[in-house]
């Protein structure tokens, strides 16, 4: 138990990592994954829980009102921890470079001035809209992942899986059966212990008695030291462990093929920092983890999709305090050797003061729907219809974004 | 009088922190008048205070940590200037050893390799004010929690903390002020008045450094027009989405705007006392906007530091801060989906009494709901560690093994995910890696009971007549007393609650 100690005792914001990631997948291999046409598709969705700032992200070099807006903290296109430039217009923070390497290479897409049907400023609201699939907040205990994966045909229980954190992300919760693991050091509870458990579970409490089930077979799996929580590290290095585990068992032939991963920690409201400084550090901290994936999951990488998506966006305008407030049209990341990348898909709405959303923030285009639809659809093969009503209800305006994947 | 142990097991867990071992008679004096048992804890003066010697004000813990801040600037830039000079942490103090770690021995000899290079000279850094403070602050409460008769006024102390949370992580100050937050932000008004401890919490340098409102400044203050900062929205918004209204709980983005600019200036002072003294609440009047503002259709003049403490009083007094708190209160003590009757009598009591938090607590403790919900809830990662610590009539005098155990079971002491504070209810604690991991911990700490506890006795400690008949017997069904032990951790007797 020491070294849960001393993770805690560390800095500070590795700590707010490591308790607030969570990693959760689908417990049953699609039944499709072996047939015929070879295809053995791969889906991970990760949620940065907090707000990130997708014009410090991919940044708008191109729009004349962007450096103005984002002061202090604003990306450029030359000089010292220069943006990376995507295109004529978008540059890349540079604490991505593996990400704008996979965009190089076509593996990799963003999409801007993105937001959820949620138009108010709740971190918890607007996360409960992103993770539901529902057009509006509290309506539903379970995740728009969890609907689609009831969508496909179930074939045999994945025998690994992983979850960091003893929560499942809303995302991922619901009727479908899930999957999770923490890496702790904590010796295990005896078999014969666990069993004798179970049995009273069985006869006095029957959901305590699913949950440990569970839990119970998921720990079996998830072995090989790489996955423990190592001492001494920071943010990056916390990220780049998590997805390291996932992708370990991901990659199994018998492994999770559907999984949700959440980190905390984006809501930067004062001293965000530009190319270097705290959201620096965090989305270092994400790019080692889509890295991580790449290699860990192999020639599987090859038919993964990763959608990397979060609540909402924040201010175009910096506050006071060197930081930005809550606010609406954002990014979304795709990655995975599945998609059809090197482009940044975006209505580009502007950021001259008519064009902001409420005179704040960047305006909407794209509804993060159609994202996640065209994803589902494409990658996994679920209808437009079961899309449409039972994933994201009445979404049936919301048209599947196409040609993302292939 | 007629005994009623299940009313026992509800008064002892539902509304405390379990049974203690011993010889406490916990379940055989609550058994007899369950009600009046959690009651008569309301009934002491001072319940919830914690003073203890060696518990330092904010102020006084402010001006540590400003010294030692500074110590360790002075330390490292002294080392920079000294080449090969190299900064080094000074070991430390007794209380923050481990007590596993193997004590020096007379027995340890140090030999001397004459041809081993010389370590490079040091130059000491202070020890650390900040985590030796947070640890005594950990183990102060954790020792509260753990001797404490029935404990339901230390888990109202659990509730409104986790309520208004700040969270360690943020930084040098909140970890310093974790504890001291607690101990005169909440516990003082756990059983007074809603408004006082909104007052309290929102002036206090903890929040106000969590929620960074330390650097928002008045776009036309004084400050405002020759600085470069500006408003930061980030607690104007949580005190009306999380601490009073609710989200949905009628404001708008420009009431968060204006409730911003209504506490500029509100902040702490630092090191240099300029404003005030060092480590307390301070009103910059410089950084403060000038003039009235609207917020939910009122106008506040400018009063200064009067203009927030109006707003504040209004918040807490607003229909939808009455509904918000009466939900969340029987979320937490009484089930998930609290009935609405249940509901509707505690928001009534809230709003009649002025947001008297004793008046609410009572008004649930007479409600027949209360006692009849079933025991459905499962203990939080907390509650089931302190329980156990409890129960083991294990006094800690280290929080250590607590860090540990809050961390791995996703609770760490004080360090929640956000300004929301940690969930609360079965959809994040019952799931299927947590389980696994309280059994594991379960394991961990029935591996160190000497072999004179007899978990069958223990089992009528924790639930007395009420123990299923199942339970009974897979305790004395077990192969070891550990195992026993174990098992009458994670029974349902033990977990839910």
């Amino acid at each position: 138990m020491d070294c849960c100690e001393s993770r805690m005792l560390g800095p500070t914001r590795r700590s707010l990592l490591l308790s607030g990631a969570a990693f959760a997948a689908w417990a049953y291999l699609p039944k499709f994954a072996r047939a015929a046409d070879a295809r053995d598709p791969r889906l991970i969705v990760v949620i940065l829980r907090g707000a990130l700032d997708g014009l410090a992200t991919v940044a708008p070099l191109g729009d004349p009102d962007y450096a103005g807006l984002h002061g202090s903290i604003a990306l450029a296109k030359d000089g010292p921890n220069a943006a990376i430039a995507l295109d004529s217009f978008f540059g890349m923070h540079p604490a991505m470079p593996e990400f704008a390497r996979m965009y190089g290479d076509k593996k990799a897409a963003v999409v801007h001035a993105v937001a959820t049907s949620y138009r108010e400023r709740s971190h918890f609201d607007g996360q409960d809209v992103l993770e539901s699939g529902y057009a509006g907040p509290g309506r539903v205990q379970s995740g728009w992942l969890n609907r689609a994966i009831e969508a496909l045909p179930r074939g045999e229980r994945v025998s690994s899986g992983l979850a960091i954190g003893p929560t499942t992300p809303l995302v991922l919760r619901g009727a479908a059966p899930t999957v999770g693991w923490a890496p702790v050091n904590l010796p295990n509870a005896a078999d014969d212990t666990a069993m004798r458990l179970m049995q009273l579970y069985q006869d006095r409490d029957p959901a305590l008695a699913t949950a440990l089930s569970q839990g119970l077979k998921l720990d079996k799996i998830a072995v090989g030291d790489e996955m423990k929580p190592k001492g001494g590290g920071n943010a990056v290095a916390a990220m780049r462990q998590v997805a390291r585990g996932a992708a370990k068992l991901m990659a199994a032939d018998d492994g999770p093929r559907i999984a949700a991963l959440a980190f905390d920690g984006w809501d930067t409201h004062a001293q965000e920092g530009g190319p270097v400084g705290r959201l620096a550090q965090l989305l270092g901290g994400l790019d080692g983890a889509l890295a991580e994936f790449e290699s860990g999951l192999g020639p599987h990488w090859r038919d993964t999709v990763v959608v990397v998506a979060t609540e909402f966006g924040r201010t175009a305008k910096i506050n006071g305090t060197a930081g930005t407030d809550h606010g609406t049209g954002t990014i979304a990341l795709l990655a995975g050797g599945a998609i059809k990348g090197g482009r940044v898909i975006a209505d580009w709405p502007g950021l001259a003061n008519g064009k902001l959303y409420e005179s704040r923030d960047l305006a909407p285009t794209t509804d993060l729907r159609a994202i996640f639809k065209g994803v589902l659809h494409d990658h996994l093969g679920i209808s437009e219809r079961a899309l449409a009503e039972q994933v994201f209800p009445d979404s049936a305006l919301v048209k599947p974004a196409k040609g993302l994947v292939g | 009088m007629a005994r009623d142990p299940q009313g026992a097991l509800i008064a002892l867990n539902r509304f405390g922190f379990g049974a203690r071992g011993g010889a406490s008679g916990d379940i055989v004096n609550a058994a007899s008048d369950p009600r009046g048992f959690v009651k008569a804890e309301l009934a002491r003066p001072n319940a919830a205070l914690l003073e203890l010697p060696g518990l330092q004000s904010t102020t006084e813990l402010g001006q540590a940590m400003f010294a030692y801040q500074l110590e360790v600037k002075t330390a490292r830039e002294a080392a920079l200037k000294t080449p090969g000079l190299v900064p080094v942490e000074a070991p430390p103090a007794a209380m923050d050893r481990k007590p596993e770690a193997p004590a020096m021995t007379g027995n340890t000899t140090m030999t001397v390799q004459p041809d081993a290079p010389k370590p490079p000279p040091a130059v000491a850094l202070p020890p650390n004010v900040v985590q030796k403070t947070y640890r005594a602050e950990a183990l102060a409460r954790i020792q509260r929690a753990t001797i404490t008769e029935g404990g339901f006024v230390e888990r109202l102390v659990v509730f409104w903390s986790n309520h208004f949370c700040i969270s360690a992580s943020k930084g040098d100050p909140a970890r310093m002020w974790a504890g001291s937050f607690e101990r005169e932000a909440i516990r003082p008004y756990v059983l007074g008045k809603f408004a006082d401890m909104l007052k309290a919490v929102e002036q206090h340098p903890a929040m106000l450094f969590f929620l960074d409102n330390q650097q928002s400044i008045g776009p036309n203050s004084k400050a405002g027009e020759r600085g470069k900062r500006g408003l930061n929205e980030n607690l104007a918004r949580e005190i009306m989405e999380l601490h009073t209204l609710g989200v949905g709980g009628g404001y708008t983005q420009a009431d968060v705007t204006s409730l911003a600019r209504i506490i500029t200036g509100w902040t702490f002072a630092g090191r240099e006392g300029k404003i005030g003294t060092p480590g307390s609440f301070a009103f910059n009047a410089n950084a403060h906007e000038p003039g009235p503002q609207q917020l939910l259709g009122k106008t506040y003049d400018d009063t200064g530091v009067a203009q927030g403490e109006a707003a504040l009083a209004d918040l807490a007094r607003h229909p939808s801060a009455a509904t918000f708190i009466a939900r969340k209160f029987a979320q937490h003590f009484v089930a998930d989906a609290p009935p609405p009757a249940l509901l509707a009598r505690l928001e009534g009591v809230f709003k009649k009494t002025d947001g008297d938090l004793k008046a609410l607590a009572l008004a649930l403790l007479d409600s027949s709901e209360a006692w009849q919900m079933p025991m459905a809830k499962l203990r939080t990662p907390y509650e089931y560690l302190i329980s156990t610590g409890r129960l083991l009539a294990r006094i800690p005098e280290d929080p250590g093994r607590y860090f540990a155990g809050l961390q791995t079971l996703g609770q760490p002491l004080w360090t929640p995910p956000g300004p929301n504070g940690f969930p609360d209810g079965n959809a994040a604690w019952a799931v299927p890696e947590g389980m696994k991991l309280r059994l594991d911990l379960a394991a961990q700490v029935s591996s160190r009971i000497p072999d004179s506890i007899d978990p069958r006795e223990m089992l009528d400690v924790v639930a007395g007549e009420a123990a299923s008949s199942e339970t009974r017997q897979t305790i004395a069904r077990a192969e070891t007393r550990q195992q026993a032990l174990t098992l009458l951790l994670m029974s349902p007797e033990f977990q839910r609650r």
